[in-house]
């Protein structure tokens, strides 16, 4: 990728607040309980998600879940719907229903948040942690005006009540980009579109100052310019706010250019992990793989797609082995009978995958589509 | 030559009211539409929502009546909806729907919605359909054990096949599909692009490909046609309206779709809200989201004309002799 303006800003950032662009990355490659000598003595990792497990009725959906966001991190979790992706921080922040059964641990920096009492929870949710989801129309209360919503937040999170909340939300109404907010603010949430709903969102979302935003497929409603917004809006707001974000998409895409690290999830499981950069020009799972070449490309020669045969496994009847297996191109015999571990590789990624694709670049046409556009 | 289809600058006006007592105002879904698809060509209508792409998908197949303009199938006119002429036209040109678990009956197995087109189009002996529903099911890549399968007993690229099997039953001449992949995830998607890519090449099949996705578009469309409030702005093969995009707003909407690899700076980001099909601007309706916008763009409606070589755009800044704008 190239350098560029917000890059290098971000660049600039890290090393003022010592955040983790530089080495954050770095310390996910150490070995397990090895930690980088910087981060060990100035920084920690803002959410530790160890050994995550999570069953319905008895059916595991998550089959142990090792993640660590960093402060200021961007993260982005990608995955075909129903690989896990959104019930890894439902479960991680207690929203899951009761009949969930969840195990592992959740740490927000000390504290611990599996099975914490719920007021506790709730003091983190929304105000060290917030979330935002696909479809903001329905995320939104219909029947109360969007100021009263978004001062009902600041009330909750910063005990700012009268003209300091109301002030305060046309402050955040005015950065995420809400056109002539102060006439706005006593509207309804059906009088704004879909885009502006999803501002809106965000600005509540923004209210209790979270270190962490986990925005769920925050853009796979929106039409394709409003789409484009909202990526945008979001990269500055963490750029400017110094807040981490969880990005949780099926579009590798938009992860790509959002995104720091990836992790790539299939049946309950990361499968593999690492640097954006790295993962785009070598993925090496051959899951990754398949999702990057399914994607229709825009430019450069038109090619016949190349999809992943089958389909997600059913978790009540998972495939012996990796579950991947069933669908994989390399699949050998180990692959049907042992399940994969998520190993450090040399090159830095964590891959859980026995006989990878051999390290060779994915996207041979990216000098060309640069060429294009500039 | 005559074009398979042929529609001649389709209108179709909703009225809306707001609020209960509000006097109804006109929204004018498609103003304007013309365009043609050949025997075996396939075009592509993309836009964002309340472009009025899906109506203008209905007003083809005749489900929503023209209050204006024409359409032609086969150089005859669309015979009036629900007639029998109409419906037994249907089998020639079918649809194929987003959603494919409202599209089909849950309570009825694969192999009888299957048959159900031939026996409303009264086509073949029972053994011929029966023979046939195996055919169209090999062929779309459905196993014949899932014959009596239930809807929901498939997967949603599964269904999806279903829904275009049905679609193929009749041996038709035209699809129109509207969105047909935008619900699959990424992987499934690109087997259903590649089933339809396949139809298209084996049987000939003329398609209308309804998308908001234009990596889609352009891997399954031989022509495109970019539709911005209920009229078409810019038109040309898939190809080249991809990679040297003219008109402003479909240059945001290429610019705008993310891809791996390309940074998110040099994107343009275009402000503002698409409008409100009830509330039209003045003159050229992109006009108050776009950068070049000059006073004629706010007073009059650009036309769409020629504006090089196999492309046209309604534009006022584009002329054959100036056919580039600046990209941003």
């Amino acid at each position: 990728m190239p350098r560029t303006g917000p890059a290098k800003a971000d660049r600039c950032r890290a090393r003022l607040y010592k955040l983790p662009r530089l080495f954050g990355s770095q310390a996910h490659r150490a070995r397990p309980g090895e930690l980088h000598p910087i981060r060990k003595k100035k920084m920690s990792n803002l959410i530790e998600i160890r050994d995550l497990r999570v069953a319905f009725d008895g059916v595991a959906v998550l089959h142990g879940i090792d993640l660590d966001v960093a402060p200021g991190e961007a993260l982005g979790l990608v995955g075909e719907s129903g690989c896990g992706k959104s019930v890894t921080w439902l479960a991680a922040l207690g929203l899951l229903p009761d009949k969930a059964h969840i195990t592992g641990s959740v740490r927000l920096e000390t504290q611990e948040l599996s099975g914490a009492p719920r007021q506790a929870l709730e003091r983190i949710r929304g105000g060290r942690i917030a979330m935002i989801f696909q479809d903001p129309s329905s995320a939104l209360n219909p029947v109360i005006r969007v100021g009263r919503q978004i001062c009902e937040a600041l009330k909750l999170h910063r005990r700012l009540t009268g003209a300091a909340a109301k002030t305060e939300a046309l402050r955040l109404m005015d950065l995420v980009g809400i056109p002539d907010a102060r006439n706005r603010f006593d509207l309804y949430t059906h009088e704004f579109s879909g885009g502006q709903a999803q501002r809106l969102m965000i600005a509540i979302a923004l209210a209790g100052e979270p270190d962490l935003l986990i925005a769920d497929e925050p853009t796979t409603a929106l039409d394709a310019t409003i789409q484009a917004q909202i990526l945008d809006l979001l990269v500055t707001l963490r750029r400017e706010m110094a807040m981490a974000m969880v990005f949780i998409s099926h579009d590798l895409a938009a992860v790509s250019q959002v995104c720091e690290r990836v992790c790539v999830m299939y049946a309950g499981k990361i499968v593999e992990q690492g640097p954006v950069t790295q993962l785009f020009n070598a993925p090496r799972h051959p899951y990754t793989r398949g999702l990057f070449d399914a994607i229709p490309r825009l430019t450069g020669p038109r090619q016949r797609l190349i999809p992943i045969p089958g389909t997600v496994p059913d978790p009540r009847h998972l495939p012996d082995g990796c579950p991947f297996s069933p669908r994989c191109a390399r699949v050998q015999s180990f692959c049907t009978t042992q399940r994969p571990d998520l190993l450090p590789q040399p090159d830095g990624r964590q891959l859980a995958c026995a006989y990878p694709v051999p390290l060779a670049p994915i996207a041979k046409n990216t000098a060309q589509k640069q060429k294009i556009y500039q | 030559m005559t074009a398979l289809l042929e529609a001649d600058s389709l209108v179709r006006i909703y009225e809306t009211r707001r609020g209960l007592l509000a006097r109804p105002t006109p929204v004018r879904a498609v103003d304007g539409v013309s365009l043609q698809v050949a025997a075996g060509e396939t075009l592509g209508v993309v836009g964002e929502s309340g472009s009025g792409k899906s109506t203008l998908g209905r007003m083809l197949l005749g489900i929503d009546a023209a209050q204006d303009g024409a359409v032609r199938i086969g150089g005859k006119p669309m015979p009036a909806f629900g007639s029998p002429d109409w419906r037994a036209l249907r089998a020639r040109i079918q649809m194929i729907y987003q959603d494919p678990l409202s599209a089909l009956d849950r309570r009825l197995g694969i192999a009888d919605q299957l048959r159900e087109p031939l026996e409303i189009h009264q086509i073949g002996t029972t053994n011929d359909r029966n023979q046939r529903v195996h055919d169209v099911m090999h062929s779309v890549g459905l196993r014949p054990d899932q014959a009596d399968k239930f809807p929901h007993e498939l997967s949603g690229g599964q269904r999806q096949r279903v829904v275009i099997a049905r679609a193929l039953m009749t041996d038709p001449d035209l699809l129109v599909c509207d969105e047909p992949v935008s619900a699959l995830d990424v992987s499934i998607q690109a087997q259903v692009v590649n089933l339809l890519a396949d139809l298209q090449r084996e049987k000939g099949l003329g398609m209308v490909f309804i998308s908001h996705d234009l990596k889609v578009v352009r891997n399954l469309c031989d022509r495109v046609a970019v539709m911005y409030l209920g009229r078409i702005v810019e038109e040309g093969s898939a190809d080249e309206i991809f990679a040297y995009p003219k008109h402003p707003y479909t240059q945001a909407l290429v610019s705008s779709v993310p891809q791996p690899g390309r940074a998110l700076t040099r994107r343009i980001i275009l402000q503002g809200e698409p409008p409100d099909p009830a509330n039209r601007p003045a003159g050229c309706a992109f006009h108050p989201r776009c950068q070049h916008a000059e006073d004629i763009c706010r007073r009059d409606v650009p036309q769409l004309r020629k504006v090089a070589r196999d492309r046209n755009a309604a534009c006022h800044l584009l002329t054959p002799s100036n056919a580039a704008l600046p990209l941003a």
